[in-house]
């Protein structure tokens, strides 16, 4: 097993190295440095010495990924792509072009991000699931065309709406909780329980109807019908049996998304002031931030890639007969 | 069943009770009888240090920090500067190139220097702050840390010990100094090396040098005289440096500022100066999170400063000069919270979460409603909650701007002129402003937008080229007119001699997201009034910046908004030497007109006397004749405060408003609570819901065991 995840981090560096190469290439296609520094340095009275000042100042002065002029190695390592590139494998994310550091920034970011999602994700999980049972426990029936009915609606309406709707209906009109904000501790309780319940509810649609196809797949299977001719009840072999055989792709579909919860939700984040990492690499794009861009870029790329590790290793707990080699 | 009977109104009572609750209160109840200022910010500010600082959002927080020399008058208008540091506004003394002092009245072409001696008042203390802490031996406690000692430090606040000490003529000139080095990267760097003596070598010279290098060399044009004087030395004379003087680049920086923030290590952890301020101001940055919440606390430190007693004449009326002589700042702590989206934000403000808001143009409707006689007014719903609407044109300009170096739409020609002339009638902004910005505008006749000295009023300050004035207002002239220009310079009914089809012309735009189309389509519309075809290309700014500056655009819209309130910040638009093609200038039309830069150069420097006017009145004459620009509109700050909100007057140039206003807060408290009752009857009925739904399930379940 170690072997295997040696080996996995191993192949990862290349992966990476191509996408933080894409990163580079995409940003700058689009921006220039000297766009970058007009857009740092504000749109009144920018001359063009401030511009090559910022530019020596924060290492844009070089070639992009050829330094045709420097003498052996340093035509590469005297390039943006290598300055600025190296700091990240260390995951040193180093200053942003507006001078804040983004390491201690993601540090502080991250918390709220991952008190709202992972929660919905939990709660989600266990609705979903429940839901899904219940649909199989009745199917063919009343119960169950009304509950696809439902999923279908759930899931055709944009999330802005629930979001919107939410907000307005129990923090607006009923006044139970306040429309948006964050606070520290067990404080932030009361700003946390609505953008649960809505991001638990516009996920529900989808989430439900997936695990329904995965019980019921589950449920026409040969060791079900066993079941049954035993004796168990629809509902005892829903639970002893579909259940955790249908774990398995429920647990390895949640496995590979944890490390990434902490790269929180954009929207929900923006419309509930929560100050998580969801916005933040946005507002590094609307204001050209390279530095930010690249090092989230580059965190989404390991989370995903430790994701996927954690999803084949997860696989040998749920099911002895997959074995990593 | 008794059980039952008794459940209900209990529960009703419960919930009765709960009703005085606030649920959605987004504060923490600590505020006790603090009087606290909610704000919100949408975007966190990019700089806190004054040398750097430049635009609005950063202006919120660090004008209310920083202390210049000078401030503007909250009351009086027009917009007056009035000392704030310092003892009295200075002495301006002019000098010849020998350095002889000069008369009052010497011409401009005698001064060779301006001395403007600054007197600063005594016993003005910081705030306080770890860099200034010191020991019992006299020496700075964080001055000297180890890299181990900085790791034990997360925030600020971590550093327990805080000290002052009094502000000093040296901390005016170490901020002069830290504006000139390159490292900090001052945005008005480049132009007061065109104006402070010795500005642009001192730059050079630590260029290579640290920030913390610069408190003992020495830069030529400043002298410090005595712990409570200075003197800056300028080139020529530029009346308009007192303007710069007043701004929080020419804020005071104690020296020991830059030696603690350049501790290495604390950039790591986002200590810097850029993000934690130190002024001698009313308020302090008490918690600086710009990801979710900044808070401003009441300097323990602050000077005595009081409210004026001198206003205009209404104020008196209008209940401005309540709190004459009276010691600022009113309010204890002002909390800004990090408010992405304008839905809750607006929702907020109605529940009395935030004292005061702009006015969205999703809830422009619900707020607004116009008169018959086409006034503005507060809706019902507004007035009900007492909430107070404050109106004002803001001293910008928004244009549409012709390429004066396009073969086509450029040029001096009387060809290019009627043209320009033309689509000036065809372009009619009172429609925009009425479709686009809810009304929010004032159509602009001139370059000088109102409360800029030097804007005329009624007829003597129209511009005669696109309005006529009829029935005592500005009428824009009939469409016919527009055509016949249009044919005089060669192009009748917009058909184009060359091709025999219509003129075409293209309209740059860095407008490409689908809500700008309607407002594309109406440019396209204006433009065909008379024939002319418009081609909207529209590219990301990027590529739109990359036009403006090769001069590959013909037609596109641009704004400025003042620095300060003279006219010379608005006329030096368009310039000659300002030209953005030529010379990199915020000139972006590149205008070059001979007679429009003669008078400009002549006005600039004067002071604001009849003469002064009479010249600013012939260049809006030559601008409007060579119609350079359509001159667009004045735009039309709406802004809503609640009814306790106090001492409300409009100033644009002054960002220290804060310590003027003043707050009712147990009027907040009680509206709140009033605005706020949580509706829990629908809890009430849910459980009632619920518990008959679990009793029929338990009831049913039994049932069939005991069938069984």
């Amino acid at each position: 097993m170690i072997q295997y995840i040696i080996r996995r981090f191993l192949y990862a560096i290349p992966l990476l190295i191509g996408v933080n190469i894409l990163t580079f290439v995409l940003f700058f296609v689009v921006n220039s440095p000297d766009d970058m520094a007009r857009m740092q340095l504000g749109q009144k009275r920018v001359t063009e010495q401030a511009i090559t000042n910022w530019k020596q100042q924060h290492g844009y002065n070089l070639p992009l990924l050829w330094n045709e002029k420097a003498e052996s190695k340093d035509k590469i390592t005297q390039t943006i792509f290598y300055q600025k590139s190296v700091g990240l494998f260390l995951f040193r994310f180093g200053v942003s072009d507006s001078g804040r550091n983004i390491g201690a920034d993601i540090q502080e970011r991250m918390w709220p991000s991952l008190v709202l999602a992972l929660p919905t994700l939990i709660v989600g999980l266990v609705v979903d699931v429940s839901f899904a049972l219940l649909m199989v426990l009745y199917r063919n029936s009343a119960v169950e065309r009304a509950g696809i009915v439902s999923c279908v609606v759930l899931l055709s309406i944009s999330s802005l709406f629930y979001i919107i709707g939410g907000q307005f209906i129990f923090a607006k009109l009923l006044k139970w909780v306040p429309i948006s904000g964050y606070d520290d501790g067990f404080s932030a309780l009361k700003f946390l329980i609505l953008p649960i319940l809505i991001g638990v509810f516009s996920g529900s649609g989808s989430g439900i109807r997936w695990y329904r196809t995965l019980f019921l797949e589950e449920v026409e299977k040969d060791y079900v019908r066993t079941a049954r001719a035993k004796g168990l009840t629809e509902t005892q072999a829903l639970y002893r049996h579909v259940l955790p055989n249908a774990l398995i792709p429920i647990l390895t579909g949640v496995v590979v998304i944890l490390p990434l919860l902490f790269m929180g939700s954009l929207i929900m984040e923006s419309f509930f002031s929560i100050p998580g990492l969801g916005s933040y690499t946005l507002d590094a794009i609307n204001s050209q931030d390279f530095a930010i861009v690249r090092s989230m870029v580059f965190l989404g790329s390991v989370l995903y890639v430790l994701g996927l590790l954690l999803t084949d290793i997860s696989y040998t707990l749920v099911d002895p007969r997959v074995r990593l080699s | 069943m008794k059980m039952r009977n008794h459940l209900i109104p209990i529960l009703f009572i419960l919930l009765s009770g709960c009703e005085d609750l606030q649920l959605n209160n987004p504060y923490a109840d600590d505020e006790g009888k603090q009087s606290v200022l909610y704000q919100s910010f949408s975007e966190r500010p990019k700089h806190l240090d004054p040398a750097i600082a430049y635009s609005e959002n950063e202006y919120a927080f660090i004008a209310q920090i920083y202390e210049p020399l000078f401030q503007y008058h909250y009351l009086k208008r027009p917009y007056q500067l009035t000392p704030l540091t310092a003892t009295k506004m200075p002495d301006i003394i002019y000098l010849n190139k020998e350095g002889k002092v000069l008369g009052e009245n010497a011409s401009e072409q005698e001064i060779v220097y301006t001395d403007y001696v600054l007197n600063i008042q005594s016993n003005i203390q910081f705030q306080p702050h770890p860099a200034l802490a010191k020991n019992e031996l006299g020496e700075y406690i964080y001055h000297k840390l180890s890299v181990e000692q900085i790791q034990a430090y997360k925030t600020l606040s971590d550093f327990k010990e805080v000290g002052t000490r009094e502000l000093t003529a040296e901390d005016y000139v170490q901020q002069i100094k830290r504006l000139a080095h390159p490292k900090l990267q001052s945005p008005i760097a480049e132009i007061m090396k065109n104006y402070i003596v010795g500005f642009d070598d001192f730059s050079k010279q630590v260029a290579s040098k640290k920030k913390t290098d610069i408190k003992n060399l020495s830069l030529s044009g400043l002298e410090i005289i005595n712990p409570y004087q200075y003197r800056i030395r300028i080139k020529g004379k530029y009346p308009q440096f007192l303007f710069w003087l007043s701004m929080p680049f020419f804020a005071p920086m104690p020296w020991e500022a830059d030696v603690f923030y350049d501790q290495p290590g604390l950039a790591d952890k986002n200590i810097t100066l850029d993000w934690y301020p130190i002024g001698t101001g009313a308020y302090f940055l008490a918690e600086n999170n710009p990801n979710r919440r900044m808070i401003l606390e009441k300097n323990p430190n602050f000077h005595l400063e009081t409210y004026p007693s001198q206003g205009e004449r209404d104020d008196q009326q209008l209940g401005l000069l309540k709190d004459a002589g009276k010691k600022l700042p009113f309010i204890d702590k002002v909390v800004f919270m990090l408010e992405k989206e304008t839905i809750p934000y607006w929702n907020k403000f109605l529940q009395g979460y935030y004292d005061a808001s702009g006015i969205a143009s999703d809830s422009f409707d619900q707020a607004i409603q116009f008169t018959g006689s086409g006034g503005v007014a507060l809706t019902e719903s507004m007035k009900h909650k007492g909430i107070q609407l404050q109106t004002l044109v803001e001293t910008s300009d928004f244009y549409m701007g012709f390429n004066m170096l396009d073969a086509t739409v450029g040029g001096y020609a009387e060809r290019a002129r009627k043209l320009r002339q033309a689509i000036s009638i065809a372009v009619d902004y009172d429609e925009f402003i009425s479709i686009f910005r809810n009304g929010r505008g004032v159509v602009a006749q001139g370059v000088i937008p109102p409360g800029i000295f030097g804007f005329a009023e009624g007829r003597e300050g129209i511009n005669s080229y696109a309005f006529n004035w009829k029935d005592n207002k500005a009428q824009r002239k009939r469409i016919t007119e527009a055509q016949q220009l249009l044919a005089e310079a060669g192009y009748p009914n917009g058909i184009d001699p060359k091709t025999k089809e219509a003129l075409i012309l293209n309209f740059d735009t860095a407008s490409v997201s689908a809500d700008d189309r309607p407002m594309m389509n109406w440019y396209r519309k204006q433009f065909e009034k008379i024939g002319i075809k418009l081609v909207i290309r529209a590219t990301d700014y990027n590529r739109f910046q990359e036009k403006m500056r090769s001069g590959n655009e013909q037609i596109f819209v641009w704004g400025w908004n003042a620095d300060y309130p003279d006219p010379e910040n608005f006329f030096f638009l368009l310039y000659g030497p300002n030209s953005k093609v030529k010379f990199g200038g915020e000139n972006a039309v590149n205008y070059q007109s001979s007679e429009f830069d003669r008078l400009f150069e002549k006005m600039r420097n004067m002071d604001n006397t009849p003469e002064r006017y009479q010249i600013i009145q012939q260049i809006q004459e030559v601008v409007r004749h060579d119609s350079p620009w359509i001159f667009g509109f004045h735009p039309k700050s709406f802004s809503l405060y609640h009814s306790w909100y106090s001492n409300l007057k409009p100033n644009l140039m002054a960002n220290n408003r804060l310590k003027y206003t003043r707050l009712d807060i147990e009027s907040r408290a009680e509206k709140r609570k009033l605005w706020n009752h949580a509706v829990l009857w629908p809890i009430f009925i849910g459980v009632i819901i619920l518990l008959s739904a679990m009793i029929k399930l338990i009831f049913s379940c039994y049932r069939k065991r005991e069938i069984r």
